[in-house]
């Protein structure tokens, strides 16, 4: 069994090619895998119908074993009928299909692929004896069915049908889901013949069950959930056929026959089933007369028709399983033979409207006597199946009102057998008006209508699937008996059979359930001699209010909900976002600090008495910068906090920290004024601050809680702190005396090589703002031979003009290209002494670093500064020259170095930054170590220089460029652009 | 573990004036606040490596409870190299934004505004399914 499903799938992708090479007729080869699976199941026969449970095939594939989730297949005899409906109708509906669609449909592999993976899921479906392998393929059927009713994309009605499908199931498939999760966790199996042969009674199991239900019936298109069936009509007949007669709507019957043995005392599982099954079968019926469409006729016929499936089969005894089963048997054969006469007729009248079509009958008698057998079985005439099967109905209906049968029923029970018999009985009389209304309806002839006169002939393979549905439930009525053995062993799971019970037959002699059916027949015939009274009636009592309104109005309305909300927290503005995240903030922390009762017990004022006079110093300078009106002064009492961030830092005993942090801030500092040269010197009232008073108090509000946070966090520390031990580790196993330093290369080696993959992105998100195409090392490339002759030429030409020019030797070069009003010689003079100084510097704090305050960070930011220098006396040739090379190879081999440093240790058997060193005596410099992680750092190095070289190219060159620094061609006397505003 | 009552003040002070700063629609002035913030943090994770001491560097000598505890201050170092780069992106914006807007304020987002006064309308899907009286309306009656 699990290779026939294994063979569906592999089937289904396996069509898709085919089909494009043999069109239609790839429905004939796609009909020949369900017809083998009817004939597998079929020679299954001998072992289902031994009616002893061990000898049931059953096939168990274990899947995950870590959650004892297995592939779980069985054939009972329910399992085994349905598979024998599924794929025998599965094969006829393929066959059909052949002959339905043109050879020019779009999309003709993909939907006769999925229709075959629905037959697969189906077939699944119902062979699983696992709770979640029922549910994988009760949603695949999902699915799949809205795949289907979806086939003609280019129609919006097919699109809507297949979605409010979708929606529909899925929800009640969630809905199920949670309930056979409840009944396996309560369990502790997830095998559902385990679970179904003990269900134990309790609020959990009525809670299961009930959840069970929801899904159950929502498939199998039950008040309040039916209306996505009438519009699944959307969908192509063939699919309609299969699916909504015969296949997945049989799924929630499946599902509550398979339930009904264990679940029948559970409190509420008749009465629900009873009433929710005769509301549809009466609303199905009600509906069904109104319709001038014939497969919306048949729509509602078949939710009328499922109604009285959810009655009977819920219904709990020995007798109504029985009739249970047959009836969905016969129901069936007739219903998808309907729908495939339906498709046969809008394919050839072009019409499926019972209004226009008039003298079919005439024109296809062959057509004609098929529909006349299989509505005889609809309606429950005699010798058919369909009849065999509601007079068991009736019977098991009548013996249980009046008390019988095998296992008699409570006062209550025998209540609802009565109301259950008189709801059958009026649903039956609406069943046989609605029959002989379709009959009218396609093969009559009208007065009033014109014949239908273009006709194509109807082929005979085309009739040979419906014929084939007629002629099995015309077989299966005198049949009876065999039938009833056949199906013996569902009923036997609710009773044993007694010697006197009641038994499948075409004749049974002069029985009361003789004259109810024959009652339903004369009232159905008299309903529809009335129809046109009745049609007033219906008319006039009908309200235009449906439940597929039911359906649209919460989707509107949930839209509508989705709106309002996103527009009430979605203001779009930033500064709110911001204030509602510190808000938030500012409670959340508030609660633990009320909550928590930490508080150290003393305070020190100050470490240093200097604390307090830096301390009074920045928090001058922040609230200066508050309220700041031009961009420069605000920057500058920033730079006064940062600058007294680094006394803070020296005095507390951190000397590294404090070198940096000066760097940091001078650099920071003139990357600000490289962007705000360009911008206007006041903030400006287009920028004014509003809500100022909301504002400060948000400021404050974090301010406060932060401050205090910091206090109790603190006085919650109890345990020594593990840096105690790694000054030790820094020397021993480090190499190193300065323990920061160490610390960023080695012990926390990975923090460092995230903030240089941070540095990276950064600094190339500042090039890309900025340069507007290419990585824009745009600015020509200079060596000194080149520029001098360029500067040769120029002095030439300027000296030709007659004004003194400077003509020794310049070593900075580029100061000629400056125009004359932004040079500063005092500023040339001091960057020419000090810079190789500048050089020395930081070499020696690189290589220092390991030992003494220093370090990559700090040696790169050095350099970073000399470059400045180098810009700012020179202007942007000058830091060409300075340094040829583009900012990204620098970043680059930056990378590569710390990468390479990080990893080389692997590759000869180490952790990753694991460090090593060399000791030995170097001429003229004495004893020397080496410590492989001042590779680290040298990767550091690079990367720190890099990001200063974009910035000053990016802020400084470019926006040069861009704002037209240049020197006009001499002999113009040159114009520069505006420069730096003051 | 005691605080220094000056160094929480000062923090508090930094990290109110920055969150005021942020909370403005000139980038400009979010930078600076941005800064400020950012100042602010690390006087935090200074704070919480205690009493001031020695500057770490190694003597066989010295009692390790004697150096200012070392871990917050790897962190801070890391920490000020990373606010530098992430304020020189937020220049780099600063200066897009001017060249393309003359102007560096954060402007309200367009779409959220029209969705919540409703000029946006959002589409609903029809709420009626009409299945026509034929799967095949080309057909033609011949």
């Amino acid at each position: 069994m699990l290779i026939v499903l294994l063979v569906f799938a592999v089937a289904s992708v396996a069509l898709v090619p085919l089909a494009r090479r043999l069109k239609t007729r790839v429905f004939w080869v796609a009909a020949v895998v369900p017809l083998g699976a009817f004939v597998h199941t079929l020679l299954q026969a001998p072992a289902v119908l031994s009616q002893s449970a061990a000898a049931l095939p059953l096939e168990r594939y274990s899947w995950i074993t870590e959650l004892q989730m297995t592939l779980d297949v069985r054939m009972d005899t329910l399992s085994w009928v349905l598979a024998l409906i599924v794929t025998g109708i599965g094969s006829l509906v393929m066959f059909y299909c052949g002959s339905y669609f043109r050879d020019d449909e779009p999309g003709l592999g993909r939907f006769a692929a999925v229709l075959l993976a629905f037959a697969g899921a189906m077939y699944g479906l119902v062979l699983a004896d696992d709770v979640y392998l029922l549910f994988i393929f009760w949603e695949a059927t999902s699915v799949f069915s809205y795949l289907l009713i979806g086939h003609y994309t280019h129609r919006r009605s097919s699109r809507g049908a297949a979605l409010q499908a979708l929606v529909t199931t899925t929800l009640g498939g969630l809905a199920m889901l949670v309930g056979l999760v409840l009944l396996a966790v309560q369990a502790g199996t997830s095998n559902l013949t385990v679970i179904l042969a003990d269900l134990p009674a309790g609020p959990l199991t009525t809670t299961a069950i009930m959840l069970v239900l929801v899904g159950a019936l929502s498939k199998s298109a039950i008040v309040p959930l039916h209306f996505w069936l009438p519009g699944a009509m959307a969908a192509p007949t063939p699919v309609s056929a299969y699916l909504h007669a015969a296949a997945m709507v049989k799924a929630g019957i499946y599902l509550l026959a398979r339930f009904a043995p264990a679940a029948v005392d559970v409190p509420g599982w008749r009465e629900v089933l009873v009433v929710l099954g005769l509301a549809t079968l009466f609303l199905g019926g009600w509906v069904a007369l109104k319709q001038t469409d014939l497969k919306l006729l048949l729509a509602y016929g078949t939710v009328s028709q499922l109604g009285f499936l959810v009655v009977i089969t819920g219904f709990g005894t020995r007798d109504a399983a029985l009739a249970a089963i047959v009836y969905l048997l016969a129901h069936a054969l007739f219903k998808a033979a309907l729908f495939l006469i339906v498709g046969i007729i809008d394919h050839e009248a072009g019409t499926r409207d019972l209004r226009k079509l008039s003298g079919l009958g005439r024109r296809s008698p062959w057509l004609a006597g098929i529909t006349v057998i299989v509505l005889a079985s609809m309606a429950g005439l005699p010798p058919v199946i369909g009849f065999v099967a509601k007079e068991s109905v009736l019977h098991a209906l009548l013996v249980a009102a009046q008390g019988g049968g095998e296992t008699p029923l409570d006062a209550a029970g025998q209540a609802w057998g009565a109301v259950a018999l008189v709801g059958v009985v009026l649903g039956s009389a609406l069943t046989v008006a609605y029959s002989i209304r379709f009959f009218w309806g396609a093969f009559a002839r009208k007065p009033d209508v014109a014949d239908i006169t273009a006709l194509k002939v109807v082929s005979r393979r085309f009739v040979l699937a419906p014929a084939a549905l007629a002629v099995a439930s015309l077989a299966l009525g005198p049949l009876a008996g065999p039938v009833d053995t056949a199906v013996a062993g569902y009923p036997a799971l609710f009773a044993e059979a007694s010697d006197s019970a009641y038994h499948l037959a075409l004749w049974h002699g002069l029985t009361p359930e003789l004259g109810l059916s024959a009652l339903a027949i004369a009232l159905g015939a008299l309903l529809f001699i009335a129809r046109t009274p009745f049609a007033r009636l219906q008319a006039r009592v009908s309200r235009n209010y449906t439940a597929s309104d039911g359906y649209w109005g919460t989707l509107g309305a949930l839209d509508k909900v989705a709106v309002r909300v996103t527009g009430v927290t979605q203001r779009g503005s930033l500064p709110f976002y911001l204030g509602v995240i510190l808000v938030v903030f500012i409670t959340v922390l508030s609660v633990g600090l009320v909550m928590s009762d930490s508080w150290p017990s003393e305070l020190r004022v100050w470490d240093h008495p200097a604390q307090l006079a830096v301390g009074v110093v920045m928090i001058v300078a922040a609230v200066a910068a508050t309220r700041a009106q031009k961009r420069f002064a605000a920057l500058v009492v920033v730079g006064v906090t940062g600058f007294g961030m680094s006394a803070l830092f020296a005095m507390q005993g951190a000397p590294d920290l404090a070198l940096t942090q000066i760097l940091v801030e001078v650099v920071t500092l003139i990357a600000f004024v490289l962007v705000l040269r360009r911008l206007p010197a006041r903030i400006g009232d287009a920028n004014g601050s509003t809500h100022r008073l909301l504002r400060a108090s948000i400021g404050i509000g974090v301010g406060a809680v932060v401050a205090l946070t910091a206090i109790v966090v603190t006085g919650a520390r109890i345990e020594a702190p593990i840096s105690l031990q790694w000054p030790a580790l820094a020397y021993e196993l480090g190499h190193g005396s300065n323990v920061v330093n160490v610390a960023l290369v080695d012990l926390r080696g990975w923090d460092t090589f995230g903030e240089l993959a941070v540095v990276i992105a950064a600094a190339t998100g500042v090039a890309s703002l900025l340069f507007l195409s290419g990585r824009g090392d745009s600015t020509p490339r200079l060596n000194r031979a080149e520029v001098k002759q360029r500067i040769r030429a120029r002095l030439d030409r300027i000296r030709e003009q007659g004004s003194e020019g400077e003509l020794r030797n310049a070593w900075i070069l580029a100061g000629p290209t400056l125009d004359p009003r932004h040079r500063s010689i005092l500023l040339e003079v001091v960057v020419r002494l000090i810079f190789h100084a500048i050089i020395v510097l930081w070499l020696y704090l690189l290589f220092a670093g390991h030992n003494l305050p220093g370090g990559g960070f700090a040696g790169g930011l050095v350099a970073g500064l000399a470059l400045v220098a180098r810009y700012l006396a020179g202007g942007r040739y000058e830091l060409e020259a300075a340094v040829p090379v583009r900012a990204g190879s620098i970043l680059g081999t930056g990378l590569i170095i710390a990468a390479g440093t990080a990893a080389a240790p692997l590759l000869l058997g180490g952790a990753p930054l694991a460090s090593t060193y060399w000791e030995g005596q170097l001429w003229l410099l004495g004893e020397v170590s080496f410590v492989t992680s001042t590779i680290f750092d040298v990767g550091v190095y690079l990367i720190v220089v890099g990001l200063i070289l974009d910035v000053l190219r990016s802020l400084g060159s470019e926006v040069d460029r861009q704002g037209g620094d240049e020197l006009a061609p001499a002999g113009r006397g040159g114009t520069a652009a505006t420069g730096v505003t003051s | 573990m005691t605080v220094s009552l000056v160094l929480v003040v000062v923090m508090a002070v930094l990290i109110a004036c920055g969150v005021y700063l942020l909370l403005e629609r000139s980038l400009t002035r979010v930078v600076l606040g941005f800064l400020l913030i950012g100042n602010g943090m690390n006087l935090l994770i200074l704070i919480m490596g205690g009493r001031a001491g020695l500057a770490p560097i190694f003597d066989a000598s010295i009692d390790p409870v004697e150096y200012n505890d070392p871990l917050p201050q790897a962190l801070i170092l890391t920490a000020i190299v990373i606010t530098f780069a992430v304020s020189a992106f937020l220049l780099a914006l600063i200066y897009r934004s001017w060249r393309l807007a003359n102007g560096d304020d954060i402007a309200d987002d367009a779409d959220d505004i029209a969705l919540r006064t409703g000029t946006r309308v959002v589409p609903l899907e029809e709420a009626s399914i009409d299945i026509g009286d034929t799967e095949f309306p080309v057909e033609v009656q011949r």
